[in-house]
């Protein structure tokens, strides 16, 4: 995807094909002559991860979905069946149920990679959008996606998240209702939830073909946060460099994912989901998964409906805007003594409100969670803007090469 | 002309088609029809009893106030309510509470003889509502709803 290819099949059948539609050459430039920067550190390898777990969530989906019934009668009862009775039915539906908490952690490891080398100043402000926008479906399709089973905690997480929509002055009643399809969480609602959880992997397939166009067209950044100067020094063929590494780390994550589906398949579900959704009964604990639950916290730190929703969604969205809040020259935290502390107490915070909104909501727990709602957003809204202004940045190396190869390296003749 | 014709056609008939797709995920004429009135026996109902029945996929609670309970709800002072309204505005007879039994911050359904004031515990975020259904404290907006009921004879009550 970077300019016109210079690719030519070696046989002849090969060549035929490229001239009435090159998508080898596409692929040889995106992915075997692509040139990446010599000095990307492993946190570089967490694109390729989440492009694996994409593709392990939709084949383990779709096979899932040869067994599952959408209708609140049997939804429940269809998946204890593909636990029990369908030929490795356990184990298709833990490694999706994992899947999507191991496609999770990938992404806040990714998205921190980004935050702590400054991946999203120009020219990356597009590609970081789009994959703001690649983590909001994401968090849509998991939370369609644990409504499936009709356990109480889906029932009651879709009712709560869905209420959320109600806080819209004026038109919120009539906007839930629509949503649900009926006067309350009900067959409707897991019809089509089942159809957009069907739907959403597939969009977000799309988004992130975008998002590697855009990578493509800018280059990748990197822990220096140098632009490449020069293709030959500061960069090495992601074929086979970048696709070992590559592949290497995917090997490793599976590692882990494969121990939590092997060895402790519910340690991040929640209990309540085994017991079949009942409307009229809310469980005296009700939690979101646990990717949520930072969010969940802000949502309950604020006293007021309305402004708790607009603090729940705020914290995503603020993301988006990033690019324009962070003032700061230098790009790469590396070099930023300051912004390396703030960043830190950023990831302690985030932590902090994943605990906190597992806990209830009693006021030690809401307090905390307030404090830190306001650390969330004053590292965006105050920090960010402020540091750029006051921190005295190191300065960075002139370039990739020398960076790696030490001072000189750029200048010095092979 | 035949630019400002064209593109005018077709606004109108993306209009036409957009409608369709969106007002089809309203609810449809069998949840509507779902939602006709239910009865009650009342005489089942003990004094300090709340029983939970459910309409349109909804919980609704019917409470069988003692007097203390109907006392405090007449006295609660409105100064300090989030949604002022007096007790005598929410009920029919003042011993029976009819109530939608869900939160009005985000759908749970409430604990009832739970809370401060002895009325209802809402469990997920600590909305506390009073005997007569009315938001004290918590980030609930608005007391909880009276639906529609009609009592046929004493002990016999239509909900819906
Ligand atoms: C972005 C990728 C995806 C994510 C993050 C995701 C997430 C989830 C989650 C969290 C659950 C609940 C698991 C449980 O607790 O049982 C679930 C269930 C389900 N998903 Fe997905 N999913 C994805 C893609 C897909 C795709 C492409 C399909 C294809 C049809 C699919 C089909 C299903 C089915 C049938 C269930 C219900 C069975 C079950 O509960 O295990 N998913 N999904
Ligand atoms: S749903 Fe009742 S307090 Fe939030």
């Amino acid at each position: 995807m970077s300019g016109p290819s210079t690719f030519v099949p070696k046989s002849a059948l090969g060549r035929w094909f490229e001239s009435r539609l090159p998508v080898m050459g596409l692929v040889h430039s995106s992915f075997v002559a692509y040139p990446t920067p010599r000095n990307l550190n492993y946190w570089w390898t967490f694109g390729a991860i989440l492009s694996f777990m994409l593709g392990a969530q939709i084949i383990t989906g779709v096979v899932l979905a040869m067994h599952y019934t959408p209708h609140v009668d049997m939804a429940f009862n269809s998946v204890e069946s593909i636990m029990r009775d369908v030929n490795w039915g356990w184990f298709l539906r833990y490694a999706h149920a994992n899947g999507a908490s191991m496609f999770f952690i990938a992404v806040y490891v990714h998205m921190l990679r980004g935050l702590y080398y400054g991946s999203y100043k120009a020219p990356r402000e597009v590609l970081w959008i789009l994959g703001v926008i690649i983590y909001l479906l994401m968090m849509a399709t998991g939370f369609m996606g644990y409504v499936l089973p009709w356990g109480q905690m889906s029932f009651w997480g879709a009712k709560v998240i869905t209420n959320l929509f109600s806080a819209i002055p004026f038109v919120g009643d009539t906007i839930t209702t629509w949503l649900w399809g009926g006067y309350s969480v009900d067959n409707p609602t897991l019809n089509r939830f089942f159809s957009l959880h069907y739907l959403l992997p597939f969009m977000i397939a799309g988004v992130v073909i975008l998002h590697v166009w855009a990578l493509h067209v800018v280059g990748q950044n990197n822990p220096d946060g140098v632009e490449v100067k020069n293709v030959e020094k500061d960069t090495v063929p992601f074929t086979p460099y970048a696709t070992i590494k590559d592949s290497f780390a995917v090997v490793v994550f599976l590692i882990l994912y494969a121990w939590f589906i092997f060895f402790t398949p519910n340690f991040l579900g929640e209990a309540d989901n085994y017991i079949m959704a009942n409307p009229l009964v809310t469980p005296p604990h009700i939690v979101p998964e646990w990717y949520y639950l930072p969010f969940y916290a802000i949502l309950r730190a604020v006293p007021n409906k309305l402004l708790g929703v607009c603090a729940l969604f705020g914290a995503i969205l603020i993301l988006a805007f990033l690019p324009w809040l962070d003032t700061s020259r230098v790009r790469s935290g590396k070099y930023r003594p300051a912004f390396k502390v703030f960043f830190w107490l950023f990831v302690l915070c985030a932590l902090g409100l994943g605990y906190l909104g597992a806990q209830p909501p009693d006021d030690g727990p809401v307090l905390a969670a307030r404090i830190l709602s306001l650390y969330y957003f004053g590292f965006f809204l105050v920090i960010l803007p402020l540091l750029g202004l006051f921190e005295t940045p190191k300065t960075p190396p002139a370039s990739i090469a020398d960076a790696v190869l030490g001072k000189g390296a750029s200048g010095a003749n092979h | 002309m035949l630019f400002i014709a064209t593109g005018a056609a077709a606004a109108v008939g993306a209009g036409a088609v957009a409608w369709p797709l969106i007002n089809q995920m309203n609810p449809d004429a069998s949840s509507i029809a779902a939602g006709a009135a239910v009865e009650v026996d009342l005489s089942a109902i003990k004094e300090g009893q709340i029983v939970t029945i459910k309409w349109r996929g909804n919980p609704i609670f019917v409470r069988h106030r003692t007097k203390k309970e109907i006392e405090d709800a007449q006295n609660a002072n409105l100064g300090e309510m989030r949604d002022p309204q007096t007790d005598a505005a929410r009920v029919k007879k003042p011993e029976w509470l009819v109530l939608i039994g869900v939160c009005t911050h985000l759908g749970c359904i409430p604990q009832g003889h739970d809370g401060q004031y002895d009325g209802w515990l809402c469990h997920c975020h600590g909305s506390v509502y009073d005997t007569s259904g009315r938001i004290r404290q918590g980030p609930a907006p608005r007391n909880l709803e009276v639906p529609a009921y009609t009592f046929l004879s004493d002990t016999k009550l239509s909900v819906g």
